[in-house]
């Protein structure tokens, strides 16, 4: 199995630099890192991939009871790290990936070696003392948008969209490909991410961790970061002024500034 | 701006139209702005509502002081929305500048929801920073029950298909058991006889009417029967089971082959003579070791069934020829032809029904025939009939879509001297 075709890794910057891996959210693919990465890129050896299941990953690889479980995709960035045989790397998760991230140090110490958890909610659905923003009604309404919205993907086109990843005419006309995936392989994924409660891996975190939350964020409210930060001991919280649940983005200048802060000051 | 077709009406032309397009002019843009049959609203990047049209603000119940300047688009929307807004929408939207057609739900005044397309692009200032966003809104009530009504079939129509495969599973097993039950499950061992049957199913959504069957009648006697109902499914296994019980407790009453085919003959024809006649071809036989010896005599009798083959130790194949035997259940007063045989060690019978004889082979589609059956079989003249019954059943799964008819087989044989029981020679 070729992890780095699957998961379709991307490594940009200084190869000499200390590794970062950028790890997308549900919802689009390494795309989202855009803006962001090339401030990183300067004095980094930047890495980003899609899980199986999102962008350009090999969708054949995709089985629903590998992924219906956050261990599934945290599997797939032990493996990125694995085969890339990083060391000490920071991995940056966005979303549900923070999550994922906290997973992953777990399972693999000897590549990852510090954390940057982007919006992190370790539990969207209520509960008792508990207020993650959404209730399982929300999250139904969420499965019946992916059922209306395909968003340019269509059986017929996945094919282009895998195999052409080096024909940039062709992705022009593919509007929408950033997130366009098997409605299928999303539906599983959005289950996994917004069903999920991780609340109790928090404490099991032993990497130096920043929290990166937005000021206005209508998926990862503030009262979660905090909750993030407290749970997780000696993290950092650094609270961006952006709005939106995507601050690098939204803001990728500060986002980026942010990291490289507390890159340097794990120096 | 215009909603839907991008572009305005050049006026121009002669006379007339003139006139029609002074009075379209006459439609300041906005007028067109605020009553556009669509909803129209432009945000700050963060989503800040900044400018919102009449036509909106009617579809949500809102007035313009609740909303510009106090929400957000996201504000709009139904809380799954939002969620799908702030993971696809506004990500998209950042990336390539405009996002269009994507279906989502409003929040209205009086809590209830009204499914609209969403299209929206970012207005750049002259450097290329991003200043606004403007966004369309287009009411898709009968579009998305369309929608649901599609959705609704797709999902019925795959719930029938599974409960469809359901069932016929469920039907399908009902049929297997049904099948072994016209069946004996195992044939009994005959002190110095091997016998071997097979059954070929030819498909499991149908009964079958072949039947077999090998039992003890005491003092060392041995009926056996093998034979075919014409028809098939579940009428046709109605009579299969009439006929087997009725074979049996015949033979068992009277073993003479051609008794145990009377009586046969006498309960169908009183079974099925009101308009629904019902009949069958059947070889029915006894087997009686000779005293002292290793020999197997055979009696049999057939009513209208193909031939049986007898395989000799020493190369032969003949058919035991049973010549002017009538179906059985047709007529009141039926002839049936005896006919007898003697099987040393090395011999074998083989009965078999017409699945067999009537498959279809080759690009023709010909008829394989008893003379080819009988020129195979010679080829296992001497064999065990394990070895006999395995080639025939290799033959049977050769022939494919050419075996359109349930097959059995039952062979009958006196092992040679130093043969193992159940092997091949």
């Amino acid at each position: 199995m070729d992890v780095l075709r699957r998961n379709n890794v991307t490594v940009t910057g200084d190869p000499q630099g200390p590794a970062v891996v950028l790890a997308h959210g549900f919802g689009c693919d390494q795309n989202l890192w855009r803006l962001t990465a090339p401030a990183l890129a300067e004095a980094h050896r930047v890495v980003l991939f899609d899980y199986v299941g999102a962008g350009r990953s090999d969708l054949s690889a995709f089985r629903e009871e590998r992924y219906r479980d956050l261990a599934g995709y945290a599997q797939d960035a032990v493996e990125v790290c694995r085969a890339l045989d990083l060391r000490d790397a920071v991995f940056v998760g966005h979303s549900v990936s923070a999550m994922i991230g906290v997973l992953a140090a777990r399972q693999a110490p000897e590549h990852i070696g510090a954390l940057v958890m982007v919006a992190p909610s370790p539990r969207y659905v209520d509960d008792v003392g508990y207020r993650g923003g959404f209730s399982a009604e929300d999250v139904d309404e969420l499965l019946a948008s992916l059922e209306s919205n395909y968003l340019g993907w269509s059986s017929a086109m996945a094919p282009v969209i895998m195999g052409n990843p080096e024909r940039p005419e062709l992705g022009r006309e593919l509007t929408n490909s950033f997130c366009a995936t098997d409605p299928d392989m999303a539906r599983v994924f959005a289950r996994t991410t917004f069903l999920s409660d991780s609340r109790s891996d928090l404490a099991s975190v032993r990497v130096p961790t920043l929290v990166l939350e937005c000021a206005h964020d209508a998926i990862a409210p503030r009262e979660v970061g905090a909750f993030v930060h407290a749970a997780i001991p000696g993290s950092e919280l650094v609270t961006l002024d952006a709005t939106g649940h995507c601050p690098q983005l939204s803001a990728p200048e500060a986002t980026s500034a942010a990291i490289l802060e507390f890159l340097a000051r794990r120096r | 701006m215009m909603c839907g077709t991008g572009h305005e009406p050049e006026p121009g032309g002669a006379g007339g139209t003139d006139a029609v397009f002074a009075a379209l002019l006459e439609d300041s843009a906005e007028e067109l702005y605020e009553t556009a049959p669509c909803g129209y609203l432009s945000t700050l990047m963060d989503g800040t509502i900044a400018k919102v049209n009449a036509t909106l603000l009617g579809w949500l119940g809102l007035t313009r002081d609740e909303v510009v300047g106090r929400m957000r688009f996201a504000d709009l929307l139904t809380v799954g929305g939002r969620l799908y807004h702030e993971t696809h929408f506004a990500p998209l939207l950042r990336m390539q500048g405009s996002v269009g057609g994507i279906a989502l739900e409003l929040r209205t005044g009086e809590g209830g929801r009204l499914p609209v397309l969403v299209s929206s692009a970012v207005k750049r200032g002259g450097d290329g920073e991003p200043l606004l966003i403007r966004t369309t809104v287009f009411d898709a009530r009968d579009r998305h029950a369309y929608e649901q009504e599609l959705l609704r079939r797709r999902q019925e129509a795959e719930q029938a298909r599974r409960q469809a495969e359901t069932d016929r599973g469920r039907l399908q097993e009902a049929l297997a058991v049904l099948q072994r039950s016209l069946l004996p499950a195992a044939l009994p061992t005959v002190p110095g006889l091997e016998a071997v049957a097979h059954y070929h199913t030819a498909s499991p959504d149908q009964l079958g009417g072949d039947f077999y069957d090998l039992f003890p009648l005491g003092g060392g006697r041995w009926a056996f029967f093998l034979g075919d109902v014409c028809g098939k499914g579940p009428k046709a296994a109605a009579v299969t089971s009439l006929t087997r019980y009725t074979l049996h407790a015949a033979a068992l009453h009277d073993p003479d082959p051609v008794a145990v085919l009377t009586t046969l003959n006498t309960v169908l024809l009183e079974r099925y003579s009101a308009g629904d006649p019902r009949f069958c071809t059947a070889v029915v036989g006894t087997l009686e070791a000779e005293p002292g010896g290793d020999r197997f005599t055979v009696r049999l009798a057939s009513g209208g069934h193909p031939p049986a083959l007898v395989l000799r130790a020493n190369g032969d194949c003949d058919f035991l020829p049973t010549p002017g035997g009538v179906l059985v259940g047709v007529l009141p007063d039926p002839t049936f032809t005896p006919a007898a045989t003697t099987l040393s060690p090395g011999d074998a019978l083989l009965l078999y029904t017409d699945g067999l004889t009537e498959a279809r082979i080759g690009p023709e589609r010909a008829l394989y025939g008893e003379e080819a059956l009988q020129e195979f079989a010679a080829g296992y003249a001497g064999a065990s009939p394990r070895a006999l019954v395995e080639a025939l059943t290799g033959l049977l799964d050769g022939f494919g879509d050419g075996l359109d008819d349930d097959t059995a087989l039952l062979a009958l044989g006196v092992p040679a001297p130093g043969a193992a029981a159940d092997g091949p020679r």
